[in-house]
């Protein structure tokens, strides 16, 4: 990028916000696959509009098509801010159908889910560098953040220039070390959560109020 | 399946590439990534001096995704180190800060990471 296109947009995203031009910023909602981050969309989207957005699942890959909930208004505060959420389908350098057998699929729908899956992967790729204007990086905070996929999508967020959120997920689980998380990533704010529980709700909406509103 | 090196005592093994930051970047980005999973499906382990950028790392994950298939290619493993600094600013990025990092790409269903922070990178590559 030259550096007068890099000047012009980097003065424009001080004008505009992070916000679309019909005003309503669009927040993906990324991380690796069984992180939560449908649980957690259809958390925010229940709270806010009454209404779930996806199907979750233990099985990885669940979701394998973006989905997106318009107008979520969240208030905080006094202050509202109108969302449009998209759960995209978890991101990952590699697929592989014997993992779906090994949850219980047959082949044939193994083979189905993995091809299905792979589209939802560049899909979610896609959408980053096309359609998003902010990020909430949902992490299980029961594993190891140190991965080459954290490692790789939030440094494309970043380059970006993408506000982001990290959300320290799953803090119900016994062996959960949200510390961990945001000693990985502190260049970034991290929220720890329970979105299955609704556990600390309250800090998330004041963040996603701050960090995109 | 990944084609495996043959020694002469007829034991398989595997590959490895390591390639110079000067080498890639005669490559444009697209060709950097089929230079990489071209290897890769190979079963080569491609290490690279200088890494990727973000943008030609989201090209390599978009790409893999289409690449993989039920009856041989299942993906890639990758590493790298994560960025110690915070955020770089707008102006380090005009003054072209060096983002550069050692990078090891490889078939996913042959290396396995053992143990990855921010200094150390520990992983199995087997010649399955």
């Amino acid at each position: 990028m030259g550096i007068i296109t890099e000047i012009r947009n980097s003065i424009s995203q001080t004008v505009n916000g992070i916000f679309a031009d019909d005003g309503t910023a669009r927040i993906g909602i990324y991380g690796p696959p069984n992180a939560g981050k449908t649980t957690l969309a259809n958390r925010i989207a229940r709270d806010w509009t009454g209404e779930a957005m996806g199907a979750e699942s233990q099985i990885p890959h669940e979701t394998r098509r973006a989905q997106r909930k318009e107008d979520v208004t969240i208030e905080r505060n006094g202050n509202s801010v109108t969302l449009d959420i998209v759960d995209t389908p978890g991101v990952s350098t590699k697929v592989d159908y014997q993992e779906f057998v090994d949850f219980g699929m047959d082949e044939d729908d193994a083979i189905e889910r993995s091809r299905e899956a792979t589209e939802g992967v560049a899909e979610a790729m896609h959408w980053l560098k096309e359609d998003i204007d902010g990020v909430i990086y949902v992490l299980d905070s029961s594993l190891d953040p140190f991965t080459q996929v954290n490692t790789m999508l939030t440094g494309i967020i970043e380059s970006r220039d993408l506000p982001i959120l990290i959300i320290a997920n799953k803090v119900d689980l016994e062996d959960a070390s949200p510390q961990r998380i945001d000693q990985a990533f502190p260049q970034h704010e991290t929220v720890p959560l329970s979105g299955l529980e609704g556990d600390n709700t309250d800090e998330l909406y004041e963040k996603i109020a701050e960090q995109f509103g | 399946m990944p084609e495996q090196v043959k020694h002469d005592d007829g034991e398989g093994g595997v590959q490895i590439d390591m390639i110079s930051a000067g080498r890639m970047d005669e490559m444009t980005s697209m060709e950097k990534i089929h230079f990489i999973l071209d290897g890769v499906r190979e079963g080569k382990v491609v290490i690279l001096e200088a890494g990727l950028s973000p943008d030609e790392e989201a090209k390599l994950i978009e790409v893999t995704m289409t690449e993989i298939s039920p009856d041989g290619f299942s993906g890639i493993e990758i590493e790298s180190y994560p960025k110690e600094s915070p955020k770089s600013g707008f102006l380090d990025r005009i003054l072209g800060e060096d983002e550069s990092k050692m990078t090891v790409i490889g078939p996913a269903n042959q290396i396995e990471t053992l143990h990855k922070d921010s200094e150390l990178i520990s992983a199995v590559v087997s010649a399955r």
